[in-house]
């Protein structure tokens, strides 16, 4: 046992240094968590972000399996688009690769530009359902009154019935929903905007 | 339990005590930090014991009494919880006794860094005059104030406040964050390099061990809250998207972090209180504290464990059945060490030669009114019945068990045990059991009937209700009247104390206070142990 002073001397800077250094740590994990998260839910389907990668080779499809695919639009405040898919379900053999067309058209009297983000429910299937290709995340910048048809392709991985916790399941969601980019503006500042522009709808 | 020799020339007078405003504004004394502390928790108390009282008139029928806008029934709710957490249970307990008798306890003149104590005080008071001004500015659309819950959550915190009231209310934790992060070091670092000779760690008494596991805990929890409060304000203000899905990113992610810090945090609140009761129930059974070691490890296994449950507070956000499990199973696991402290303090008591003085009261008050808190926080731990409670008063009523009847029970418990060594004034003991038996009658008319509520399905974070629910609303506002009343004594009390001329004797609990601080004058001389105290063993005393 070091003998203590008054002054507590040259050991108790070290263990100051150290706490500090271990505090700092631990603002920058918060930090890191944040790729961190995107990450680990981008490879584990986790909290319904869907996976994405290339189409299963045919012979893995389950021919006499199939899930039900339904399909949810919405256009957030802010934003004067018109957004719907061109059925509003589809029934996918387990494995089998679809494509699904979405239609967006801009309403308004401006040229706006919109940015997608998706989402399955329920939040277990993210892990199972695969997009190979999608507009998601793109910005898309639309003249007023143009209308794009926007293509979502995807399959249901087989995997799903070797899942105790979706094994049952024979239907799902996926939803999208297009806000108005925000060009990095701040959601307080948006919001007031989108108010004072009079635009309707709730969060 | 180990005892000082005696060394009667350390404390001889020479008291030089340095002007009121260098004295008070400008302190270095961990004793006068301390009292500060303690004059502010009590200030930051009544104010959010007011909120409360605002929120119990509101329940009291359904309808809306006295708040026009609901809104603003949620900046009380939302000023209450952060007050209360934050400028009250913390402030008392870690700042305020741990301030004045960690010193003492360990043997050690002053705390490693007087002048960053001060700091850490001092930010402590800003980031609370910057949640006062969030009060005032702001918040949700056409109401003042943050209406978010101490939990801050987006969107609500983000999108649904567009005035600048939450962005005052992140300045406030920031603040009071670096204040006790800057504090938790200090800790550490007296704790760990200044204890008196022949102190070992495993001398060392119970309450400095709960301070040092709090300062870890404080030092590994705090910094998250502090980088996920930035995002939220960045996201607010420079149009970042960390917890916004129109730029990619995720709420669900701000929960994450806030209850990695937000777990931690109640332990924070709770493991000074526990090192404070296994002193009390030590001197007033006159025997060493049963299990010392179980005791102190038992505060270092909470202290861990309590990093790996934070998700129990968001089994509905649709975790996997795995996930859920895991979680269910490390929460039940924090029940085996808090059981084993429990324990500990009934075996503590029993066969001691016990004395029901206030502060005794107010600790075996706390032991039982814990266990029916910890007890409920077992029957929540359970995922599959948390997302009915979840939400609910019946949560209310846990949390405000361990916290309102657990930490707030020992604050005051440590306020009867330490006042005569803090002033060398004596509260009259029957205001002290006057008092707890308000409190304990009050809290428990206050509290219990929350559980009823919340199993019918009161949400909490409304201002209105059915009126299936009004019948134990209006019960739970009369035990908040009597609560309050209990109040009242305590000031009364304290008030006869100054007023009395009888002074404290050096130890007023005689045989069962072993601990140092009971060595030295009451109250103690303004710097003490210039001469270090030498650590004997007592033979026999384990």
């Amino acid at each position: 046992m070091m003998t203590p002073r008054a002054n507590p001397g040259r050991g108790a800077t070290r263990t100051a240094f150290a706490c500090a250094g271990l505090a700092i740590g631990m603002i920058g994990l918060a930090f890191a968590s944040v790729p961190l998260y995107d990450a680990f839910c981008k490879a584990t389907g986790y909290d319904g972000t869907p996976r994405q990668g290339p189409a299963l080779a045919a012979s893995a499809a389950r021919a006499h399996d199939s899930m039900v695919v339904h399909f949810d639009t919405n256009v957030a405040p802010g934003l004067a688009w018109k957004f719907a898919p061109e059925a509003n379900r589809v029934e996918a053999t387990l494995g089998e690769t679809k494509t699904v067309f979405f239609r967006v058209q801009n309403t308004g009297s401006k040229p706006s530009t919109g940015v997608a983000t998706f989402n399955v429910q329920p939040g277990l299937m993210g892990s199972y359902f695969v997009k190979i290709a999608c507009f998601c995340f793109n910005e898309q910048t639309l003249q007023p009154g143009e209308t794009l048809d926007v293509p979502v392709v995807f399959y249901v991985d087989p995997a799903v019935r070797d899942d105790s916790n979706t094994a049952h399941l024979s239907e799902m969601t996926l939803s999208y929903t297009y806000f108005a980019a925000k060009n990095g503006q701040p959601v307080t500042g948006s919001v007031a905007n989108s108010a004072s522009s009079g635009s309707k709808g709730d969060f | 339990m180990a005892t000082a020799a005696a060394h009667a020339e350390a404390h001889e007078v020479h008291d030089h005590k340095p002007s009121f405003f260098a004295r008070w504004f400008l302190s270095t004394n961990h004793k006068d930090i301390g009292t500060l502390y303690l004059l502010f928790a009590f200030c930051a108390g009544m104010i959010g014991a007011f909120l409360s009282f605002g929120i119990r008139m509101e329940m009291e029928a359904p309808g809306l009494q006295y708040f026009s806008n609901p809104a603003t029934y949620n900046v009380f709710v939302t000023g209450h919880g952060l007050i209360m957490v934050f400028f009250m249970v913390m402030p008392a307990l870690i700042g305020g006794f741990g301030n004045w008798f960690v010193p003492l306890m360990i043997g050690a003149p002053d705390m490693a860094f007087p002048r960053m104590n001060n700091i850490s005080f001092w930010l402590t008071v800003a980031g609370f005059c910057s949640l006062l001004c969030s009060l005032f500015v702001e918040g949700a659309p056409g109401a003042s104030g943050a209406g978010t819950g101490w939990t801050v959550y987006p969107p609500l915190s983000t999108a649904g406040h567009p005035g600048p009231a939450v962005d005052f209310a992140i300045f406030a934790l920031h603040l009071s964050g670096a204040g006790s992060i800057l504090g938790a070091i200090n800790f550490i670092t007296t704790i760990l390099n200044m204890r008196a000779p022949g102190m070992t760690l495993h001398k060392m008494p119970l309450f400095a061990w709960a301070e040092l596991v709090t300062a870890f805990l404080l030092l590994l929890s705090l910094p998250v809250l502090a980088g996920a409060i930035t995002m939220l304000l960045t996201d607010r203000n420079f149009g970042t998207t960390f917890f916004d899905p129109a730029g990619g990113g995720d709420p669900i992610l701000y929960q994450h972090l806030f209850w990695f810090f937000g777990h931690p945090e109640v332990y924070i609140m709770i493991l000074p209180a526990f090192g404070i009761v296994s002193h009390i129930i030590a001197t007033f059974s006159r025997k060493p504290v049963f299990g010392y070691l179980a005791m102190a490890y038992a505060m270092v296994a909470i202290g861990v464990v309590g990093f790996v449950v934070w998700a129990h507070h968001m089994y509905t956000v649709g975790l996997s059945l795995q996930t859920q499990s895991y979680f269910v199973f490390a929460t039940m696991v924090i029940a085996v060490p808090t059981g084993v402290k429990i324990f500990s303090w009934i075996a503590t008591m029993w066969g001691g030669s016990i004395r029901f003085t206030a502060a005794m009261h107010w600790a075996v008050g706390f032991i039982f009114l814990f266990t029916v808190g910890g007890v409920t926080g077992v029957v929540l731990a359970n995922s599959a019945v948390d997302k009915y409670l979840h939400d609910t008063y019946y949560v209310v009523a846990h949390f405000h068990y361990v916290l309102s009847l657990g930490a707030v029970f020992i604050i005051f418990a440590g306020i009867y045990y330490w006042f005569p060594k803090m002033t060398g004034h004596i509260i009259p003991e029957w205001a002290g059991k006057l008092h707890f038996w308000l409190a304990f009658i009050g809290a428990n008319v206050l509290f219990f009937p929350m559980h009823f509520l919340g199993l019918a399905g009161m949400p909490r974070r409304y201002a209105d209700y059915p009126d299936a629910f009004a019948q134990w609303h209006k019960v739970s506002t009369y035990g908040g009247h009597i609560f309050g009343l209990g109040m009242f004594v305590f000031v009364i009390g304290v008030v006869l104390a100054f007023r009395s001329k009888e002074r404290a004797a050096d130890n007023p609990w005689g045989e069962g206070a072993t601990t140092l601080e009971w060595t030295l004058s009451s109250p103690p001389p303004f710097h003490q142990f210039e001469t270090l105290p030498r650590i004997v063993d007592e033979p026999g005393a384990h």
